[in-house]
């Protein structure tokens, strides 16, 4: 019988990506010194898996990898070995190293030889090293087996299964089937602990087994045999025979095996293991779920963990829909038979509608709900980034991470990722100050970043503060006149002045470093944040800090919006960014310059876009201002007025995004499918003054 | 004829592809089997602001917004009306791993034909003054010359299609 391993694969990759980040978060909260074990655990558990599974899929290199971080973490746990920040370096390169090796695998590729090779050359001096440090303590243990400990010309092999050990589908006899394969295999099998008859319990594992082993194969091998069940059982490996041999083909092997001390946890850890099964299994799955399908770091991870909490209310709705189907049903029946409607009829006809409708809104709400995921998904990422940055910028930075349990959609989630991340790059770089210029300043030597994450309204708010030096306006203002940005007598509010820094080709950095400062991406970013439907906004004090503010909607599926016509044709505006709606008296509107038009709306001249123009219709019944309705809109900051013919319905839509079968559009965000099944088309307010300004300079030109 | 013999003529048959053929204005196109979802009455659709006139806009198709495009504005041909054989082709093109979904219009469909890929001559050079990128053959049935519309390449013009975009 065969079996397609490769159906597998996906989920490897995907849980394999999975423990890397649990490692990775787990190193970084690890504290030199003191290491919490409860948090080794984790990460060690997670490495315990990308072994197995690469082990078990074929990825021998992956495996072997793993294998040695494993032994590195498993010596921390022991305190054999201290927890050193040299340590969790390695630790956390072998991370990044791993990462790329299966992302090779997952693309049918092989990792770069060489650095792998390097990467594992050092974890097996880290552990080599310390072999030697600690050989008095090593001598302490039982087992003879760490000095002697390469491929010797057999092993002999003491197998005490746990009782439990069929209860995770582990079958002894295909282990030893295993071993079989590695060598000559004799083996003692012992009965003894069978019970009587009376207490047999048939689903557990009495028999225990002798065996030894003629073999070339390395313990590592024969470790690897056992990987599944390595912590329900017993297990002792001892060399056959007492004689050290060299094997030039596994350097690697030989360089790390002085320091294997597994007979001896194994031992002890059992308890520990199951223990940490009960008591830390379901804070650890908890973990698992937040960190499941964290598509946003991982590219290919389009999966989504879900709350069976969740799942359960989504079929309790569905049922309640159901039944509300099968009344309608059964009423649409009866009317039938009777062939005609009384008052009564319609009254519960009345009814099963409003009960329709309650069930479809809460259907729909629960379904927004299993996309909402914490935004910690996004922010796990910062640690890591900002002690690599941190060291390499040669900077003293504390990252604070608050309100990570705020839900946000998984789209979002996705696309903030980025935009955070050269938010936060920034602020590194340009942002905090080196520790010297922090003291003169008369500030802490550790510059702080904080990430915060809320809700307000319908709104996600996230803020990215740094305590560093702020944005100075002078030379910001001055970076732009001489970029030609903005002309010398231009008069900026300070909020016009720092929303420079967001236009192309501007970058303040008076060195451009691989961090950040070649001047791409801030134009990026908030384009990325304003397809979002969102915007950012920064507020900055000289010597103080900087507070970049990135407001988003919390999904992107649905939006409120309220539909309009131009012409003919009917479009959608977000209502989250409508002011008021007013008809317009002539009197009100005054021509600037002979072509634009502005409506004084109490004491603020708006400017008018007639949309008709801006998207080019053809129709010829949009002719005077009076006979249309201006919709007040804010867009970047200003207040427009958009004109159209008339407001029909608010109504919540679903978004249908253009770019999944067509290309971005200039104006809109995307398109919905109204009552009727036609398209409407939905505005984005950026893009719009964008085409309006478009449109202004082609009329001058002519 | 002996089983021998058979066996030899299949190895010099070589792949047979079907296409659906349609008509814009008097020319005659051929299109991929394979590449056809559906074939759709001609529907009104939600005009797109500031693109191409051969983009008529996009459509509703069964819940996703998917564009149309005339093709017989596209090959030049003015004022095409709008009546009931006009049709959409409803074709799907893969770009970068990724599937996608137009609709072209056409003044009608013809047939399923079949051609084998030794039948298919290459599309002669015209110059500047004839577009034939989106050609990828022409087959000759019965006298009547049709032309292999290449969709995969079609729906990579920029018009309809943009390459993702990541922030530096």
């Amino acid at each position: 019988m065969s079996i397609d391993m490769a159906q597998f694969h996906k989920v490897f990759f995907e849980e394999s990506f999975e423990g890397l980040e649990i490692m990775e978060t787990g190193l970084m909260d690890l504290q030199p010194g003191e290491p919490d074990n409860e948090v080794i655990n984790s990460i060690f558990r997670a490495a315990h898996s990308i072994k197995g599974g690469s082990g078990t899929f074929g990825f021998k290199a992956i495996a072997d990898f793993t294998h040695l971080m494993e032994t590195l973490l498993d010596e921390m746990r022991d305190y054999k070995r201290d927890m050193t920040t040299a340590n969790t370096d390695i630790l956390l390169r072998s991370v990044d190293c791993l990462k790329e090796m299966l992302e090779a695998a997952q693309d049918g590729d092989e990792a770069d030889a060489q650095r792998v090779m390097d990467h594992q050359d050092e974890l097996a001096n880290e552990l080599a090293s310390n072999g030697q440090h600690q050989s008095t303590q090593t001598t302490v243990e039982s087992t003879p087996t760490i000095h002697s400990a390469d491929s010797s010309h057999g092993w002999e092999i003491k197998f005490i299964p746990a009782r439990e050990l069929f209860q995770s589908a582990n079958d002894p006899l295909s282990l030893i089937r295993e071993l079989r394969e590695l060598g000559e295999l004799q083996m003692n099998t012992h009965f003894d602990a069978i019970p009587d008859f009376e207490q047999l319990e048939a689903e557990d594992c009495y028999i225990s087994w002798d065996m030894s082993l003629q073999t070339g194969a390395t313990k590592e091998q024969i470790m690897e045999v056992f990987a599944w069940v390595d912590d329900l059982c017993e297990l002792e490996i001892t060399p056959l025979v007492r004689e050290v041999q060299v094997d030039s083909n596994q350097p690697h092997e030989v360089a790390l095996t002085p320091n294997l001390p597994i007979p001896q946890r194994r031992e002890e850890d059992r308890g520990n293991a199951n223990l940490d099964r009960r008591t830390g299994g379901t804070a650890d799955r908890r973990k698992n779920d937040r960190r499941g399908g964290s598509g946003g770091s991982s590219a290919a991870t389009t999966s989504i963990r879900v709350e069976t909490g969740k799942i359960d209310g989504l079929i309790n709705m569905v049922g309640e829909l159901v039944i509300t189907q099968s009344m309608l049903g059964l009423l649409g029946e009866l009317i039938e038979e009777k062939q005609a409607v009384t008052p009564q009829d319609i009254e519960k006809l009345r009814d099963g509608l409003m009960q329709l409708e309650r069930n479809t809104r809460e259907l729909q709400e629960n379904v927004m709900q299993v996309r909402m995921m914490p935004i910690s998904f996004t922010f796990s990422r910062f640690p890591r980034l900002v002690r690599d940055l941190s060291s390499k910028l040669g900077k003293k930075i504390d990252l604070k991470l608050v309100g990570e349990t705020t839900e946000v959609d998984k789209t979002v989630i996705e696309k903030i990722g980025d935009p955070l991340v050269h938010l936060v790059r920034n602020s590194l770089d340009h942002g905090i100050e080196g520790p010297e210029v922090r003291v003169a300043a008369g500030k802490t030597e550790n510059g702080t970043i904080e990430l915060n994450a809320y809700h307000q309204g319908g709104n996600i708010v996230i803020e990215i503060k740094d305590d560093g030096g702020g944005m100075d306006k002078d030379v910001l203002l001055g970076k732009a006149i001489d970029k030609g940005l903005v002309s010398e007598d231009d008069v900026l509010s300070d909020k016009q002045i720092y929303e420079l820094i967001f236009m192309p080709g501007f970058s303040t950095a008076a060195v451009v470093s691989d961090v950040s400062g070649r001047g791409v991406g801030m134009d990026v970013v908030r384009r990325n944040i304003q397809e979002l439907g969102g915007g950012v906004e920064i507020d900055s004090v000289l010597g103080v800090g900087t507070t970049i503010t990135i407001r988003l909607p919390l999904t992107l599926a649905i939006l409120d919006g309220q539909t309009v016509t131009v012409g003919k044709e009917n479009y959608i505006i977000p209502i989250i960014s409508i002011i008021e709606s007013i008809q317009v008296k002539p009197d009100q509107v005054n021509r600037v310059g002979g072509q634009g038009e502005t409506f004084k709306l109490r004491d603020e001249y708006i400017p008018v876009i007639k949309l008709h123009e801006v998207f080019g219709n053809s129709d010829k019944n949009l002719i005077d201002l009076s006979e249309g309705l201006l919709v007040i809109v804010e867009a970047d900051g200003e207040h427009v007025g958009l004109f159209v013919n008339d407001l029909l319905g608010q109504q919540q839509v679903v978004i249908k995004s253009l770019k999944s079968n067509y290309k971005k559009i200039e104006g809109f965000s995307g398109a919905t499918i109204l009552g009727d099944g036609s398209v409407a088309l939905i505005l984005d307010m950026p893009g719009i003054l964008s085409l309006n300004k478009k449109l202004i300079k082609q009329s001058k030109a002519a | 004829m002996n089983e021998l013999s058979v066996v030899q003529d299949l190895t010099h048959i070589s792949a047979v592809n079907q296409y659906l053929t349609f008509r814009i204005g008097e020319e005659d196109y051929g299109i991929k089997i394979l590449s056809v979802q559906e074939i759709r009455g001609w529907e009104a659709v939600a005009r797109v602001p500031n693109t191409p006139t051969y983009i008529k806009g996009v459509l509703n198709l069964r819940g996703t917004a998917v564009p149309v495009i005339d093709m017989r504005l596209r090959m030049e041909i003015v004022n095409p009306g709008y009546d009931n054989t006009t049709v959409l082709i409803v074709v799907r093109a893969e770009i970068n791993g990724d599937e996608r979904i137009a609709s072209i219009v056409v003044d009608e469909v013809s047939d399923v034909m079949n051609a084998r890929s030794d039948e298919i001559k290459k599309t002669p050079g015209f110059g500047d003054r004839v577009n034939t990128e989106f050609i990828s053959g022409l087959v000759d049935v019965g006298g009547k010359m049709i032309m292999l519309f290449d969709v995969d390449n079609f729906m990579k013009h920029p018009d309809i299609y943009e390459e993702p975009e990541e922030i530096a």
